[in-house]
């Protein structure tokens, strides 16, 4: 859909064989990541928003495995012309070029900083670390650079953050030092899988804040991985919209919010408390709840809860995606 | 709201402290100051909103109404079913016993709160069973009758939480909750766990059941979108001290302390033509156990002047009915929600 886009996912696979039977978490996944772009990727839980980014990273735990797709990635420009586009299911998950990629031209920030750093070294140490990985310097302009993207972050004092241990600092700072480490080797892509989450609202503030200024001074794409609406709202240029293992839509974020096609991303866009809304006014839930992935439904994922459900046709067939306007693709069968 | 609504909780200075301890003899070389001196009232049938990010103080203070904790000074005075009122610090361990059959708690987690060994029948009757329902037969009437209004089907009685969904639990524990018809119910954070269609299910869930049993809420959360649905007055709280309270469209529309007003500008909207230029706070939230003087809100204020960092600021009715702790409440124009 994007001319040139930095990272192009199509019709990725990532299943979990186990002994109750296989999970796919992620089944059949399809988007583009414009260089410099923020894409909000929002679902609820069991949605394989997370697993599609270990996948992306290559770091599914077994037993997953991905079983289809491709994962294309355009590396980072030589002086001599266009970075060369890798598949990333084709490679190695520890071989050397996915360890070049990994963590230097894509980077990710969790949730939970405090299971990112380890609890026995200090935050200082792991980024030179992973400065001194993936970069040709010395030990000592490492220890600079780190300093420099504490300072960067927002990290107060950040010489003496150096020697200080993740446990130490506080939600907040150990998610600027996440941000740091993640940084310091000039990814193109950041993948941040729920950045905020476990944040406080006035530091989840200050935090969006910061991966926006660093987004326009360094010019990465971001990733941005979330269950919150209003997160990606503030935040994404383009939203795909995920439900049991699939996009069910994507398009621009105005048009998501305004122009919303899929039955799930609007009763989603009804169904959510806001904040300037009427004061004890009823809500429109959506009915019954995400099923268990060992109970995936037949044909399209989101049929027992469709408003629009349409019995011998949505509960046979899975819809496949398609363009139903400017960048604007669902995955529905009203659409067909 | 009708002013004749009679008061049915009323918690004056409530503190709780907790001792920091340390070294071998294990000292108490301190304190957090976990709640400090909090007033509120909760009239008859309606939701307080009781808000604030972690550590202020919410979770302590609803715990410690429900006298899970000892507050370590104030006062709860509670109206009883038979309309006189009691101080709870003041009652024998047997008539607060009594009187817990009338204040209940819904918990965050629905997946933690429950025991998975016992079945629906035995979460949901044993609280029947505590409060002397011994008759096997009237408990399984009485608990399919609560799934019932829950939302739930009682078929489903003899299973085992497991098989439920996390928003299906919440309905398990919002059913034993209501086991013993209390009048007062302590929600804390009952939607933040849940997927966000199912969160609409559970907060549609609560109205209804709070006009069919005339429920008063205490209900605690740090979503201020959540807060405003269901609440008809709003507390906020910061670092154990509560720092506004007003009727929720007053409190949203026009806040008169600084922290409630970078509160809401903090929220981000599910709408990308709102983005908007957010107050953003510098700092982090004050540390309870060495909190700044005058004003704790003060290090991060955006409108702070000299009186705010010597002096604390008292609690005022800044207009009818809206309180405030702030001592610039009266001449600050902030920006709300409408």
């Amino acid at each position: 859909m994007i001319a040139r886009p930095l990272l192009s996912v199509r019709n990725l696979k990532t299943y979990f064989a186990q002994d109750e039977g296989t999970v796919r978490a992620v089944d059949g996944v399809s988007f583009d990541v414009a260089p410099g772009a923020t894409l909000g990727i929002v679902g609820e839980s069991g949605c394989g928003k997370s697993i599609t980014a270990r996948s992306i990273m290559r770091i599914v735990d077994r037993p997953g495995r991905i079983v289809e797709g491709e994962i294309n990635f355009r590396r980072p420009s030589t002086p001599g012309g266009d970075g060369p586009v890798v598949d990333l299911t084709k490679l190695e998950p520890n071989g050397v070029e996915m360890r070049a990629i990994r963590g230097a031209e894509i980077a990710l920030i969790f949730q939970e900083p405090m299971s990112s750093f380890s609890p026995v070294h200090s935050v200082g140490n792991q980024i030179i670390e992973a400065i001194l990985l993936h970069q040709p310097l010395g030990r000592r302009a490492a220890r600079e650079r780190a300093i420099e993207m504490l300072r960067r972050t927002g990290v107060s004092s950040p010489e003496e953050r150096m020697d200080q241990l993740s446990n130490q600092l506080s939600g907040g700072l150990r998610q600027r030092a996440m941000i740091a480490m993640a940084l310091s080797c000039e990814p193109t892509l950041l993948i941040a899988d729920e950045p905020t989450t476990a944040l406080d609202v006035t530091t989840q503030t200050q935090i969006l804040e910061l991966m926006r200024r660093l987004q326009q001074e360094d010019g990465m794409a971001i990733m941005l991985i979330t269950h919150d609406l209003g997160v990606v709202a503030e935040m994404a240029t383009d939203v795909a919209v995920m439900y049991l293992g699939r996009v069910v839509e994507q398009a621009p974020v105005d048009a998501i919010f305004h122009d919303p096609r899929h039955p799930y991303t609007r009763a989603l866009l009804r169904s959510i408390p806001r904040i300037r809304s009427r004061t004890r006014e009823r809500l429109t839930p959506i009915a019954g709840a995400v099923p268990h992935p060992y109970d995936r439904p037949t044909g399209c994922p989101f049929h027992p809860r469709c408003a629009d459900f349409m019995p011998g046709k949505c509960d046979r067939q899975a819809p496949s995606l398609r363009s139903v306007g400017d960048h604007h693709a669902v995955s529905c069968f009203l659409y067909e | 709201m009708t002013a004749s609504r009679q008061t049915l909780l009323r918690v004056s200075g409530l503190q709780k402290l907790f001792p920091i301890r340390k070294g071998f003899l294990k000292r108490t070389v301190g304190h957090v100051r976990a709640v400090d001196g909090v007033n509120f009232h909760i009239d008859e049938g309606e939701t307080l909103g009781l808000v604030g990010e972690s550590g202020c103080g919410k979770t302590t203070t609803a715990r410690c109404i429900l006298r899970a904790i000892e507050p370590t000074a104030g006062e709860v005075f509670m109206r009883v079913a038979e309309g006189s009122v009691v101080e709870m610090g003041k009652l024998r361990p047997a008539q607060l016993r009594a009187l817990r059959r009338e204040m209940q708690m819904i918990f965050q987690d629905p997946f933690t709160s429950l025991n998975p060994r016992m079945t629906l029948l035995d979460l949901v009757g044993e609280p029947l069973l505590v409060h002397g329902l011994r008759s096997r037969r009237e408990r399984e009437e009485r608990v399919a009758d609560l799934l019932r209004r829950v939302g739930l089907r009682p078929e489903y009685m003899r299973r085992f939480p497991h098989a439920f969904s996390g928003g299906e639990r919440q309905r398990i524990g919002i059913a034993r909750a209501l086991a013993l018809h209390p009048r007062l119910v302590v929600a804390d954070e009952p939607v933040s766990a849940l997927d966000v269609s199912v969160q609409a299910q559970i907060l549609n869930l609560l109205l209804d059941l709070q006009s069919e049993l005339r429920l008063t809420y205490l209900f605690v959360a740090h979503d201020l979108s959540v807060v405003r649905h269901i609440s008809n007055r709003v507390a906020v709280m910061y670092v154990g001290r509560m720092v506004e309270l007003a009727e929720t469209e007053e409190l949203f529309s026009r806040p008169r302390h600084p922290y409630t007003a970078a509160l809401l500008s903090a929220v981000p909207e599910p709408d990308p033509r709102t983005r908007s230029r957010r107050i953003v706070l510098q700092g982090e939230v004050a540390n309870p156990a060495s909190p700044p003087g005058g004003c704790f809100f003060h290090p991060r204020c955006p409108h702070a002047i000299e009186v705010c960092r010597t002096q604390v600021p008292a609690w005022q009715e800044t207009s009818p009915a809206h309180f405030a702790a702030c001592h610039r409440a009266q001449e600050l124009q902030l920006a709300g929600v409408e």
